[in-house]
């Protein structure tokens, strides 16, 4: 069993048109990086020099990774990793 | 004839074709409508403006619409009320209330967004307008779609109050309720958006929008005779409005239409929900986001997709941040409807109450111009109010006993 991850649609042409990955545990940052072994050019879309990008929001089973410890945060087997770019809202 | 050049990531800088698409495929950062200034200059004079009806359409060159609009024809142009009663209140020279507690239909400026938002659905060849809501938004996109003849999806956290959900229900859209907060319905939305050729007002179709909320600032400008006002408050929950109305002032320089803008541009949020202005407070760029705790619902967002750039507007223009606890939204809101009459809803209070605290530190200059950007009727969060309000003066039917009252009425 690995960490499920879900592709938001402006990053599926880098994953195949896959709308959902698999990676492997570890942190978040590492989950990233493995993912961009798989899918070259996935880590810099999101992520810059170790940190996860100002717009990009990413939740592990729905909490959202800043309440818990940002890119450091640990990713187990079974987790899901949603990745969702910041969408507006309210005034 | 439409001046719009396209769409340019605010992060990158990469250029996209217009479409309905709202994030940069290569960093992320949200795209926005890039116009060609030199081409309105002098198209858009105040004469053309002040000769169309009084909607938001008059400034249609800087709003991201190609075609004429033929939608929202009494939205916008609300009335700036000029409030001599709160300003010798609070001691300033010259107050002013821009009012959108009266917009049209759905009274809240959500209207105006929404308004822009389906005119572009419609030129995109949508069929189906959707949005995730807490209450105006769902309002807005329920009322305009229904006018419009678009198939709505309106998406809100199931635990919504009653009175806000028949707000949307009495226009017969599709609404979903969610079992789950307001960034559950947020995240489940995005992947709808993914998935059905829809157009969710506030993802796929976020970058024309937002444009619609320039046109407050646009209507200020006006108003006031054509000039910036020397400080405004704006409330904060994404901070989109703050960084549109902000444009909006800068656009009417860039195109001709006014010749300075020197003002000071300040954040109101509720001490329950302050990122933004926790961020100004300690003189940081980054955004904490955090668990919003606050009877202001429609600024109840956590995560604030436009915070950062909010930030930048405040520091860019010399402005500040404040934020204000429940009780003084709430004597705000009684403070606004005493002296002004105007029923706001806690939004509007959150607004006036971090106006005054900005006033008594000096922030605010007290000999200028200030405007208060009120964004939403208050009938609609009345509960907000429930034990805050006076009693009524009960009696029987007869003279005598409405003299008895009268007697102790007179007496306070």
């Amino acid at each position: 069993m690995a960490v499920k991850v879900k592709i938001p649609v402006p990053l599926q042409r880098i994953t195949q048109g896959k709308e959902e990955v698999e990676a492997e545990a570890g942190t978040v940052i590492s989950l990233v990086n493995d993912l961009n072994q798989k899918y070259p050019g996935l880590a810099e879309r999101i992520s810059e020099n170790g940190k996860i990008r100002r717009f990009v929001n990413v939740y592990i089973n729905e909490e959202d990774i800043r309440f818990l410890k940002s890119e450091d945060t640990s990713v187990k087997d079974g987790d899901v990793v949603s990745i969702v770019p910041a969408i507006a809202g309210g005034i | 004839m439409s001046f719009i050049r396209g769409l340019k990531c605010r992060e990158c800088g990469r250029e996209y074709e217009i479409a309905p698409i709202y994030v940069c495929e290569f960093c992320f950062g949200p795209l926005e409508v890039v116009y060609d200034y030199q081409g309105i200059k002098g198209v858009l004079t105040r004469e053309v403006i002040q000769s169309r009806p009084n909607n938001l359409w008059r400034y249609r060159e800087l709003l991201p619409v190609e075609g004429e609009p033929t939608n929202a024809l009494n939205t916008g142009f609300t009335p700036l009320v000029k409030a001599d009663n709160l300003a010798k209140h609070l001691g300033l020279k010259e107050l002013y209330i821009k009012d959108d507690t009266v917009a049209h239909p759905t009274l809240s400026f959500k209207d105006r967004v929404v308004a822009v938002a389906l005119a572009r659905a419609r030129e995109f060849g949508f069929d189906t307008v959707a949005c995730a809501s807490t209450g105006n938004l769902a309002h807005a996109v329920s009322a305009h779609g229904a006018k419009e003849g678009f198939k709505r999806f309106i998406f809100i956290p199931a635990s919504l109050e009653k009175s806000k959900i028949v707000a949307s229900l009495v226009y017969e859209p599709n609404l979903i309720a969610v079992d789950g907060n307001y960034d559950d319905v947020n995240r489940l939305c995005s992947e709808i958006a993914n998935k059905y050729r829809w157009a969710f007002v506030n993802i796929n179709i976020r970058p024309f929008y937002a444009e619609g909320s320039k046109s407050q600032g646009f209507e200020i400008i006006e108003q006031l005779g054509w000039k910036a006002p020397d400080a405004v408050v704006v409330p904060c929950a994404s901070g989109s409005l703050l960084t549109k109305i902000w444009k909006s002032f800068k656009e009417m320089k860039e195109v001709g239409l006014i010749d300075e803008v020197h003002t000071k541009v300040f954040a109101a949020q509720a001490t329950g929900c302050s990122p933004i202005v926790a961020a100004i407070k300690q003189g940081i760029d980054v955004i904490k986001p955090v668990k919003p705790d606050t009877i202001a619902k429609s600024l109840a967002i956590g995560n604030p997709a436009d915070g950062f750039y909010a930030i930048h507007v405040i520091r860019e223009t010399g402005g500040y941040g404040e934020d204000a606890s429940d009780q003084e939204i709430i004597d705000a809101m009684k403070l606004l409807a005493r002296t002004e009459g105007i029923f706001a809803e806690t939004a509007g209070g959150v607004t006036l109450a971090s106006a005054i605290k900005l006033i008594n530190s000096g922030k605010i200059d007290k000999n200028g111009t200030t405007v208060l950007c009120i964004t939403g009727n208050g009938l609609k969060t009345q509960e907000a109010l429930s034990g805050h309000t006076p009693e009524p003066h009960y009696i029987k039917p007869n003279i005598n006993s409405f003299e008895e009252v009268l007697a102790k009425i007179k007496k306070v």
